[in-house]
């Protein structure tokens, strides 16, 4: 049987490993034994799809689901989800959450003493474009403190859930912001070795995407593994 | 052209904000054909303590082993309505459950039948990457010579396999580290 060729590998560095005592919450979770090589299969080059019906077109603008305005900064995130291939990923599920402007999140768990927004939900999700092309409306996120170690606080972060074409392309990531002064401190964000992939995660601020009077533009693009350029082992 | 695949991390505390919207735990409704099956489990971390705050994700093909992706060219039947994804975050205590059908065989690279299996991801604060695993099913002569299942430790092939508890009921836990850990392949990401 002629096998498609599976996804290409991470490049080394590029991606944090499951233990990082530095980031507390690692320590019991992330496995002791070594994972087990598997090449893509059938099962790894397939994957959930999600088409126009499972999508609320409105839920790209997270400004507009109360009845008023939501508190804080207006912005744009936008950019492209392409393969490591430069193709776009066309008609992708992409979803985002967030914390308010005042850094609380819409959740039972979330004890931080600042106060809720009752027209901020902070969930939103769209589909790609033909071209990969995403666009949010969304309220600039607040910093706020954690349990990590002393006097801990997270820099400023969107949450993204990708999907892309197969169950091996699934990506969950945080966007950050240009010049955030927490960054270098973030346990999070420095898990990854490759400072150079560590900072791709930082949007850049955008003026083609800004727009006059109304609300200022960041740009991420995201990239997803891309087709081996060989077929599948046989 | 040549990119690097931006950097994983984890999906934190509050995933549910984003996350639940597309939830579902009945991965074939019952129009669906199969062999129906109840599969539940709970995720414990290092400690033997349940993990409350994991999402898992699942896919698996329909009864005929056809996945619902243009991918899958096999010229088998398709069942409408039926997708193959599931996704329930955890309880309180770590739970999850999912009503499904046994999938049936999908052919592996080297063209023989993989042994039916689900493919798992599990999520969670602390997991900068998520955490690829499979299930397999009880009483399946081709346990033996799957794919996937003869790359791993004959001793560790067992945490990959659910466990009958009554008809149509199986168990499948996740032991994220330590004695029993689960056996979790690497795909890339």
């Amino acid at each position: 049987m002629a096998s498609s060729p599976g996804y290409r590998r991470p490049y080394p560095g590029t991606q944090p490993n499951h233990l990082h005592p530095i980031y507390r919450s690692s320590i019991k979770r992330a496995p002791a034994h070594p994972l087990i090589l598997l090449p893509h299969t059938l099962t790894e080059i397939t994957g959930p799809v999600f088409g126009p019906e499972s999508i609320d077109v409105k839920a790209c603008d997270l400004t507009k689901q109360g009845h008023g305005d939501p508190l804080g900064e207006r912005i744009i995130v936008s950019g492209r989800v392409l393969d490591e291939n430069g193709r776009p990923v066309p008609r992708t599920l992409v979803e985002i959450w967030q914390a308010n402007s005042a850094g609380r999140y819409l959740h039972r768990n979330d004890q931080h003493n600042a106060p809720l927004d009752p027209n901020f939900t902070g969930a939103g999700h769209t589909l790609t474009d033909d071209e990969g092309r995403y666009r949010f409306v969304t309220i600039r996120p607040g910093e706020y403190p954690w349990g990590n170690h002393y006097n801990a606080w997270r820099p400023a972060h969107i949450h993204f859930s990708l999907f892309g074409p197969a169950f091996a392309t699934r990506l969950v990531t945080q966007m950050y912001f240009p010049g955030d002064p927490l960054l270098p401190y973030d346990p999070i964000f420095n898990c990854t070795a490759d400072e150079k992939a560590r900072n791709r995660l930082i949007s850049l601020f955008d003026w083609e995407t800004t727009m006059p009077v109304h609300a200022l533009g960041y740009k991420f693009d995201i990239i997803l593994s891309g087709r081996d350029a060989t077929p599948m082992e046989l | 052209m040549s990119l690097q695949a931006t950097t994983s991390h984890t999906v934190g505390p509050f995933f549910s904000i984003g996350l639940t919207r597309l939830k579902q735990d009945e991965i074939a409704g019952p129009g669906v054909a199969g062999e129906r099956v109840v599969i539940s489990g709970r995720i414990l971390d290092g400690d033997g303590n349940p993990v409350p705050d994991a999402l898992v994700e699942l896919w698996q093909a329909n009864s005929h082993g056809k996945y619902a992706h243009p991918d899958d060219k096999q010229q088998k039947p398709v069942e409408p309505g039926f997708t193959g994804y599931g996704r329930m975050p955890t309880t309180d205590d770590g739970r999850f459950r999912f009503t499904t059908i046994k999938p049936g065989p999908v052919p592996g690279p080297d063209g023989k039948p993989q042994a039916p299996h689900i493919a798992v991801s599990v999520f969670s604060r602390g997991l900068q990457r998520r955490l690829v695993t499979r299930i397999y099913f009880p009483d399946e002569p081709a346990n033996a010579a799957d794919y996937a299942l003869v790359r791993v430790p004959a001793e560790r092939r067992s945490t990959l396999i659910a466990k009958k508890t009554a008809p149509g009921q199986l168990e499948w836990n996740v032991i994220l580290q330590g004695a029993g850990e689960t056996v979790f392949f690497d795909i890339g990401l």
